[in-house]
């Protein structure tokens, strides 16, 4: 350690490059799929954020040019080499990354992963932006409170009928559906993901059904289709459009108010939670097991399920109040 | 003294030394020769970086770390040497990342079926062979372009892994084949880097102390001479071509045990990484000239800047920049010289 000191010392005096912060302060690598990507520099935004609030943190962030999982094991080897207290990593490649992760864990590195999950062999810890039952709830929700006072008339359009994630969210919606009296879900149509294919769907649920309220879709591709469907059809205003969306695409919508409000996690928020998780497991104060709660600072706080992996919070909801400060993002 | 010459290695010094009956068979001494070549400077090069790296990072001079940092040239290099004799020849191979791919779902097409390790390492290295011999005989008996061929059989490799394995991965090797990728022979020399050196030996020997050494350096240099000088061209160019899918096929099992999976989109990008460690360790990249040794010290030189620069936390796009500024400067530094010199 005096070693370490006196060579940092050395390296500083040289005036080579300057190591920035005080020795003692833990340092958190966010590992990212590939640098310059509009939603993991959000991402590293809510990381500083947490170190801000946290104090004693210094915030590493990194990631390769290219998506691949060689290059992040050559960012992690070296994030091994320089003993960071954390590494929170979101992964391109569940299984590949195992081997390395694990060595990094065996050398006392604490070590989660988020957005996009590593095995459960390879990390201690998972945060999820969100969960399935929230998604559900939260899009019919968004739905609902657009609805006149005394309900009206939902339809869902999706992706394709095998689509695991959409199936699920629909699923969940379903359940909670009782929660909001006077919404009438009226079916589900398939839009494949397509842009064209989920327009011609829009449009037929529009013409089958003239009293038509809402339509939700929770599928990025479907939501913008759906609401230059809306706004072709010069429904703006009678039909709502909302569901999962990314803020780029969807700030024309917003914008010509084909849709009032849609969701998608927070990438700032993640950042955030996932270098508050980090720094509570690598100080000690939790620890990473089924059942265990974690605090994430102003995020409140996380449960670790059976596979310790928790989920954030409800999506975040996009309307006019924030478009114009995300759509630049992601 | 004033000798205008157009061998730009042409020194006085020689006029002395080849003053005897002896006809030297070059016109520079072995020793200055020796000091004046590519290697050293390169070899100037990596220790110029190892010496900055050591000062940049309290964390760099560490017998681990060190060991740690091989992996990130190591397969790449087993390549690069196989791939040196290639570009020598006159000729290359850019499905050599395909390969990797296919040879991986070839490994854990086996894995599935149960097979244990020795079967697993067999048909990585046999894809491998097989893949290089498709290039050879499309490249010496139809006589197509190497470049043309390879590019094909770049996206016919993977395409096929992507094929069998969609989105999909193969994992659950057997534990005994993460030997290759996460093993270690002695204290730090992990198994890919005791492979690197016993090949770069290999290789050094065939190159430069065979017949087959000079057979490949006159194919390059002149094919149709080499041919009325009774060298077996197309057969020199076969055996290139099963020597580089074969070492692709070793990288594969390094690869893929180090990364205890198979995806199709395993070691996307690495052919540029080859060709740009070859064309670093000074192989003519028109052919006819090069060494071995100047590709192990490039594939060092790669690892130490790679390596340093994360050390330091610089982004990898930063760390692009700085290899291709290293590839540009070393090789344009000694023409400007000798420009110079010359001028």
């Amino acid at each position: 350690m005096k070693l370490t000191k006196l060579l940092t010392t050395v390296a500083v005096a040289t005036g080579l490059f300057a190591q920035s912060a005080a020795a003692d302060d833990m340092r958190i690598a966010i590992v990212v799929k590939a640098l310059g990507i509009g939603f993991f520099e959000a991402a590293a935004k809510g990381a500083e954020e947490a170190a801000q609030e946290l104090g004693d943190v210094e915030i590493i962030y990194t990631g390769p040019t290219d998506t691949t999982a060689e290059g992040q094991i050559e960012v992690i080897n070296s994030l091994i080499a320089q003993r960071v207290d954390a590494i929170a990593i979101s992964a391109n490649d569940t299984d590949a990354l195992v081997p390395t992760l694990k060595k990094a864990m065996q050398r006392g590195i604490t070590v989660v992963s988020w957005d996009s999950g590593v095995a459960p062999d390879g990390r201690m810890a998972h945060l999820n932006p969100s969960s399935n039952e929230l998604i559900g709830n939260m899009i019919i929700k968004l739905a609902a409170d657009e609805l006149p006072a005394d309900g009206g008339k939902v339809a869902v359009l999706s992706a394709t009928t095998t689509s695991t994630n959409q199936n699920i969210w629909i699923e969940e919606m379903t359940k909670v559906l009782p929660n909001y009296p006077g919404v009438e879900v009226i079916g589900t149509v398939y839009g494949d993901d397509l842009a064209d294919k989920s327009y011609r769907e829009a449009q037929g649920l529009m013409q089958s059904n003239p009293d038509l309220n809402a339509i939700i879709a929770p599928t990025s591709v479907g939501i913008v289709a759906a609401a230059q469907a809306v706004v072709d059809a010069g429904k703006v205003g009678q039909v709502n459009v909302t569901g999962l969306g990314l803020p780029s695409e969807m700030a024309g919508a917003i914008e010509s108010g084909a849709s009032k409000s849609f969701a998608i996690w927070n990438p700032i928020d993640l950042g955030y939670s996932a270098t508050m998780m980090a720094y509570h497991l690598a100080k000690g104060d939790a620890t990473a097991e089924p059942g265990a709660e974690i605090s994430i600072g102003r995020m409140g706080e996380v449960t670790l399920d059976d596979t310790n992996s928790a989920a954030m919070a409800d999506p975040f909801v996009y309307d006019e109040t924030n478009i114009d400060d995300f759509k630049s993002i992601f | 003294m004033t000798i205008t010459t157009t061998d730009p290695d042409y020194s006085p010094k020689t006029a002395t030394t080849t003053a005897g009956r002896r006809i030297p068979d070059r016109l520079t001494p072995p020793m200055v020769r020796a000091i004046k070549s590519w290697e050293s400077l390169l070899l100037l090069v990596a220790v110029g970086i190892f010496i900055l790296n050591s000062f940049a990072s309290p964390y760099f001079l560490d017998a681990w770390n060190l060991s740690d940092a091989t992996f990130n040239f190591t397969e790449k290099a087993m390549i690069a040497f196989a791939m040196a004799l290639l570009i020598i020849a006159g000729e290359i191979d850019l499905s050599v990342a395909a390969i990797i791919a296919l040879a991986s779902t070839a490994m854990g097409l086996m894995m599935q079926a149960g097979f244990d390790t020795p079967m697993i390492v067999a048909t990585g290295l046999m894809t491998g062979l097989i893949c290089g011999a498709f290039n050879g005989v499309l490249v010496t008996r139809l006589g197509l372009p190497s470049i043309v061929v390879t590019i094909g059989t770049m996206s016919l490799f993977r395409g096929i892994s992507y094929i069998v394995l969609g989105d999909g991965a193969f994992r659950g090797y057997p534990e005994s084949f993460s030997w290759f990728g996460q093993g270690y022979v002695f204290w730090v020399i992990s198994t890919e880097l005791a492979i690197f050196a016993i090949l770069a030996v290999i290789y050094g020997v065939v190159l430069h102390k065979t017949n087959f050494g000079r057979a490949v350096y006159a194919v390059g240099n002149n094919a149709t001479a080499a041919m009325f000088s009774g060298i077996r061209v197309a057969r020199v160019k076969m055996i290139l071509f099963l020597l580089t899918g074969l070492m692709s096929g070793l990288a594969a099992v390094c690869l893929t045990s180090r990364l205890g999976s198979t995806r199709p989109s395993i070691a996307t990008g690495f052919e540029l990484e080859v060709v740009t460690m070859v064309v670093l360790g000074g192989i003519n990249i028109l052919g006819g000239s090069g060494s071995i040794p100047g590709v192990v010290i490039a594939a060092f030189v790669m690892g130490l800047v790679t390596f340093g620069l994360g050390l330091l936390n610089v982004p990898g796009i930063v760390m692009s920049i700085v290899i291709g500024a290293l590839l540009i400067g070393v090789i344009a530094l000694p023409r400007l010289w000798q420009k110079f010199r010359r001028g």
